[in-house]
């Protein structure tokens, strides 16, 4: 049993950056009709920013959290001002082969200088609380061991992810912006300014990305190559729950990481596919996907 | 929205007249190769990857359908093809055979999946399908996984060609690439690429007309894919293995790349594309990782400013369609 609880802990930590992503992902498409296929590459550079801070400049892990999502987000909202806002009005599919010619130069760039290798990127041992250092350890709850950094990204990453429906859903900039995803012109018509919108939008999906990348570090170490082949798992997630709803891709997120560690646990052999197949099936079900409208 | 490729010139005998006489310049070109010295293998393989773009190229140009998975049809006819080469020894027209029959095989039910969502999420579907492959490559034992299938026999195709001598086996690739290339071109100008053009611009519309429009699709993403799996098969004997770098995205992304820069929807632009990418990789290959980030580059580039690609804007500063 302690095998099965790890695994669906692991499965967890995954949904959680599934969810981070594919949210992300839906709020750009939203905005902009583009599919971001730079996302796993600013995953990767959120992952990258968080280990500069704190080798270059001695920041540690905990105001990484708040600057390398600022950072990328940054960069990211560069990349729409000076490229992606030329490509409104044309076919979807441009957006596509400019975000990828993106990730090629960024994933390439990083591997020349780090190679393909894994950086170790410590778990933070400060602020020291109770018996606690930091998010160091582990505690005992008597059914399992809960490595308690494990925890803290599930608990964190789901905590932003709500964060992020609440702005979205529930406020008057949210309003807004779902206003502007509808009907952009009518939405300029009074006094809005979209372009600065759908610019902001962006750089708040990249930042998402950049988020998760950091949480990532930890555990999965910094490698160049990180976000490349979780981007195509994202985009199964995101076909499987349609981009329609930001609850559903939340949920979808989480759902699909833990089905992943069940695989992992009762098949390990197809725990690389099993995402893939049951895309498979949704699509030959239900070809909209769970929550999505038609595309 | 405007669409993905502008070929708003009808077909017209003339149209077609040109295209021919370029095809016939094409072909004496590259049957002159060998007596030229340039190195034969760099062409051979120049010519396997044109003719893999200009299958992905009925999908993009013809039927609007951007597919991020072409590799799955590389990759699976290369399996299959190598496979039986080696280990069962079968004949060279009995590999290509068995390799365009797997190819074919997996076009029909990936296509299934995949025309069941349109524009961008029919992209999505086959990237992760042609990754779903790859992980089942990697992990199946007939692959032999990372070292792939190394060392394949030759042989004589119909028992007289002998396949190891580079002449003759260049002669053979181009005479596939020439049969698949026209196969391509009488398809586009039918009377089912006159349908798929017309799904490309107004799908509902189409549909309305009466065309049951999935089957169309399919049928083209049958076509597509059967004949990338026989310009994987062909490869098989120019390379002589059969790896997981020929399944993997990026080689996807190698294709979509060839294409973009030669010209989507033109007739030759994915033959010039592929080449000019394929030189660009040999003479950059001291260069490592900054031959990706070139690639990068030129995506971007071709995207922003350069979107008809080469043998679309010579088609369009002539006012003729190629």
């Amino acid at each position: 049993m302690q095998a099965l609880y790890a695994q669906l802990l692991v499965g967890l930590i995954n949904g959680s950056f599934y969810a981070l992503l594919s949210l992300g992902l839906a709020v750009i498409f939203g905005m902009l009709n583009i599919i971001n296929f730079a996302h796993g590459a600013l995953y990767m550079m959120g992952a990258f920013c968080a280990y500069f801070l704190l080798h270059l400049t001695g920041i540690g892990y905990w105001w990484a959290l708040i600057i390398a999502p600022i950072v990328v987000g940054i960069f990211g909202m560069i990349l729409e001002r000076t490229m992606l806002q030329w490509l409104a009005g044309l076919d979807h599919l441009y957006g596509l082969l400019l975000t990828f010619g993106i990730a090629l130069i960024v994933q390439g760039v990083f591997q020349n200088y780090f190679g393909s290798s894994g950086l170790p990127y410590a778990i933070p041992d400060y602020p020291e609380v109770g018996g606690f250092r930091g998010l160091q350890g582990g505690m005992n709850l008597g059914f399992m061991f809960l490595p308690i950094y494990r925890g803290w990204v599930v608990v964190f990453s789901l905590v932003v992810c709500l964060a992020t429906w609440f702005l979205i859903e529930k406020t008057r900039l949210g309003a807004n912006l779902r206003a502007a995803t509808e009907n952009p012109t009518l939405v300029r018509a009074f006094g809005i300014n979209v372009p600065r919108m759908i610019t902001l939008t962006y750089g708040l999906g990249v930042g998402l990305a950049a988020l998760a990348g950091v949480l990532s570090a930890p555990i999965n170490q910094v490698r160049p190559l990180m976000g490349a082949d979780l981007i195509i798992v994202v985009f199964a997630v995101v076909v499987i729950g349609g981009m329609g709803s930001i609850m559903g891709s939340i949920i979808t997120g989480f759902a699909l990481g833990v089905i992943e560690g069940l695989t992992k646990y009762f098949y390990p052999e197809a725990s690389n596919t099993v995402v893939f197949v049951l895309m498979v099936l949704v699509l030959l079900v239900k070809p909209t996907g769970l929550t999505g409208r038609a595309a | 929205m405007s669409a993905l490729t502008d070929d708003t010139l009808p077909v017209t005998p003339q149209a077609m007249r040109d295209e021919m006489i370029v095809f016939a310049g094409m072909a004496v070109l590259l049957g002159l190769v060998p007596l030229t010295g340039i190195y034969p293998f760099f062409v051979m393989q120049a010519l396997c990857f044109a003719l893999l773009a200009c299958a992905f190229n009925l999908l993009i140009g013809y039927g609007g359908l951007l597919s991020f998975g072409h590799a799955m049809f590389l990759g699976t006819a290369g399996y299959c093809s190598a496979h039986a080469l080696k280990v069962w020894g079968v004949t060279p027209e009995i590999g290509i055979l068995v390799g365009v029959a797997g190819a074919a095989a997996l076009s029909v039910v990936t296509g299934f999946i995949s025309i069941r969502r349109q524009g961008i999420y029919f992209s999505m579907i086959t990237l992760a399908l042609s990754q779903l492959l790859y992980f089942i490559y990697l992990q199946a034992p007939f692959t032999h996984g990372e070292d792939g299938i190394q060392g394949i026999p030759q042989g004589y195709l119909f028992g007289i060609f002998n396949l190891s001598k580079p002449t003759v086996l260049y002669y053979v690739v181009l005479a596939g690439f020439l049969g698949g290339f026209l196969l391509i071109y009488r398809t586009i100008n039918s009377p089912f690429g006159e349908v798929l053009k017309s799904i490309r611009e107004n799908e509902q519309r189409a549909i309305s007309l009466g065309y049951k429009t999935d089957q169309y699709k399919l049928l083209a993403f049958i076509l597509s894919g059967t004949i990338a799996g026989f310009a994987g098969s062909l490869k098989v004997f120019v390379a002589q293995n059969a790896s997981l770098t020929d399944v993997h995205w990026t080689m996807s992304g190698e294709i979509v790349l060839m294409t973009l820069v030669g010209g989507l929807g033109t007739v030759f632009g994915p033959v010039v594309g592929a080449f000019v990418i394929i030189a660009m990789q040999q003479y950059l290959a001291g260069f490592g990782q900054w031959v990706t980030v070139i690639q990068g580059v030129i995506f971007v580039a071709c995207v922003l400013t350069f979107r008809r690609g080469i043998i679309g804007e010579i088609a369009h500063y002539f006012r003729r369609s190629l």
